[in-house]
């Protein structure tokens, strides 16, 4: 009772007029980002962090939650009206989405995208109010050297697991924690890495990395890579749905739930792979698989479902445990930095009113984000008239003037143009974004645990196994990062005993 | 010598080709159709797909005068892509359409019509639906 109680306080913070002003900015401009595609979630609320310091944390909070769910909309209207995924996880729906528009059935691809994605974000968000205070309890009472092997598995498996090739994203880690070293020792007070210039010794502020590699970044990206295209949106009605789709509907709707959830709970889970697997599980359940890659609405209802409910899933270990599963969250636990709120375990006891209000909020969001884009989209659509060139100068101006308000320095702006320049390199260079942020925002915590686990055990690294999480986890470690080399071992085996085989009859036959 | 006409898939760009066409049969000239986009959105409306296009063909082969269609994106405005054209083909006239706008509109947006009847190198033809 006592969590169900928490969450009503949450609703009476979340529900004031102010705050449902912000939830309302926040879903506007997460459904308009979501649209677009190039811009999401994580470089919004990166381009916002330094706008909202003078609001409550409270109400910054509820705006970044309804940009969140706001881009898991938006992305499947481009999706399916221009079979350009707005987003990484509406890949997916492109599939099936555009060519139930062709057929003309782009209304109700969009109704059961929107009503999907309402169905799989309330669920999600009940289950991140059941399992978040269990997961907490759980967390209390780990020591550091625990938290310190979980983070480091986090580390990993976004790194090793997600992505084409594990070599540029630990290159990509590597970057991250370098930039995330910058600065005074928090323990003894040397100068690291500041190249003796005064202004580094407070180290790089995490707003500036964000917006640099997220903002200036991608910007640079499309200038250099600006494609004249004039493509036609697929004109649509009113979205509606008939007797006929709502029932091929529902249970796409409840297993990508299932998929989602669980997946954007996981450190290296993220939505692209539960949409996907929604997809290839709905296409061999379907009572109709020829109409697969025909425009199928299972192939919408499924996935689009699993991108929203694995938002959710995200946001478990996020406020249970500090640990961010992917790019927004990540920045998302940069803003609760930023407020002086120290995330992990202990944000439910400490900010109880902020964690709820904001759990709170999704549940608001949602609602209107149904009722925003199940009428709207065809005018949603409309933002893809923008020329991009810009829609980039904007957000470029945005960045500078968010990099330098953090802390009135020009000398910010340097590292602006350095760290966009590198955000630039890294995207022409294919090294994933995700695993540098998490590695600038991760990695001062990360040592902070590792230091005091070890000032614990007077500087013996045997320190770091007194707990038995910690050594379950860093068997889950070790086969991570061994899985390629065993199963490169595995596959040789048997070609290495066909050979055994052979010598011995070699021998046999003499 | 040609007459050339901006052309876009609305009621404006009808009424533009309509008028356009006259003209090319009564002075006996080649008529040239521009349909262009400046092509940094990722949607625009005014560039004709595939299917509008071939619409725009039969018109034109109906209507039985000498044409040619010119359907680029070269990453330059309407206005300019008209001119350049025009003064390519040796236009003696150029035909656009014109549409409504408010006060304010005309403030936001610059004018395709305008620039082309200011920098034109021949008589132009502005017509309305």
């Amino acid at each position: 009772m006592d969590v169900w109680s928490s969450l009503l306080d949450g609703f009476a913070t979340a529900a004031t007029p102010a705050n449902l002003l912000y939830a309302l900015v926040g879903v506007l401009l997460g459904t308009a980002v979501g649209v677009l595609p190039g811009l999401g979630p994580a470089m919004t609320v990166a381009l916002l962090l330094p706008v909202t310091f003078a609001l409550e944390p409270a109400s910054a909070f509820i705006m970044f939650a309804g940009i969140y769910y706001g881009g898991m909309y938006g992305g499947s209207t481009t999706s399916i009206l221009l079979n350009t995924p707005g987003e990484s996880s509406s890949v997916v729906t492109a599939i099936e989405g555009h060519k139930m528009a062709k057929a003309g059935r782009a209304a109700q691809a969009l109704a059961t995208a929107a009503i999907g994605s309402f169905i799989a974000g309330t669920i999600g968000t009940v289950l991140l109010v059941v399992f978040a205070p269990v997961v907490v309890k759980f967390a209390v009472s780990l020591g550091n050297p625990s938290y310190f092997a979980i983070m480091v598995l986090s580390l990993l498996a976004v790194t090793a697991v997600l992505g084409t090739s594990r070599l540029r994203g630990f290159c990509a880690l590597g970057l991250g924690l370098t930039v995330g070293l910058v600065g005074a020792d928090p323990v003894t007070g040397q100068q690291r890495l500041t190249f003796g210039l005064p202004l580094l010794v407070d180290g790089i502020d995490i707003v500036v990395v964000a917006v640099a590699i997220f903002a200036v970044g991608e910007a640079l990206w499309v200038a250099a890579h600006l494609r004249r295209t004039a493509a036609h949106v697929i004109p649509v009605g009113q979205p509606w749905m008939g007797r006929e789709d709502w029932k091929r509907s529902w249970w796409p709707w409840l297993r990508g739930t299932a998929y989602g959830f669980p997946f954007g709970a996981l450190p290296a889970g993220g939505a692209e792979i539960p949409t996907f697997l929604s997809y290839v599980t709905e296409k061999r359940l379907s009572k109709r698989p020829e109409e697969f890659g025909h425009g199928a609405i299972e192939g919408v209802a499924g996935p689009e479902a699993a991108n929203n409910a694995s938002a959710a899933g995200t946001l478990v270990p996020m406020l249970s445990l500090g640990l961010p599963t992917n790019a927004t969250a990540a920045v998302m636990l940069a803003a609760f930095t930023q407020y002086g709120i120290q995330p992990g375990p202990l944000l439910f006891d400490r900010e109880p009113q902020l964690v709820w209000a904001l759990i709170a909020s999704l549940f608001i969001g949602n609602l209107l984000l149904l009722l925003i884009n199940l009428p709207l989209a065809p005018a949603w659509a409309k933002l893809l008239q923008i020329p991009r060139p810009y829609l980039y100068a904007g957000i470029v101006f945005f960045a500078t003037l968010g990099a330098y308000s953090v802390n009135l320095q020009a000398f910010d702006l340097g590292i602006l143009l350095v760290l966009g320049l590198l955000g630039f390199l890294m995207r022409r260079y294919g090294l994933p974004i995700l695993p540098l942020i998490l590695g600038v925002i991760l990695g001062p915590r990360l040592e902070k645990q590792l230091r005091t686990s070890l000032q614990l055990s007077d500087g013996h690294v045997s320190g770091l196994f007194t707990e038995p999480v910690a050594i379950v986890v860093y068997v889950i470690v070790a086969v991570v990062l061994l899985w390629p080399l065993a199963r490169r071992l595995v596959r040789r085996t048997p070609a290495a005993g066909v050979g055994a085989v052979e010598e011995r009859e070699k021998v046999e036959a003499r | 010598m040609s007459v050339v006409v901006g052309y876009v898939p609305t009621r404006e760009g009808e009424t533009a080709l309509d008028h356009a066409v006259r003209e090319a049969r009564s002075r006996g000239v080649r008529l040239v159709v521009v349909n262009t986009s400046r092509g940094d959105a990722l949607v625009d409306e005014r560039y004709a797909d595939d299917e509008q296009l071939a619409a725009l063909g039969s018109t034109l082969a109906d209507t039985g005068v000498d044409h040619e269609v010119v359907h680029t994106i070269r990453g330059r405005d309407a206005s300019e892509e008209i001119l350049s054209v025009a003064r390519e083909r040796r236009a003696e006239l150029v035909v656009i359409g014109l549409r409504r706008r408010s006060p304010v509109g005309k403030l936001l947006l610059g004018s395709t019509a305008q620039r082309v009847l200011l920098d034109a190198p021949c008589p132009v033809l502005a017509v309305k639906p």
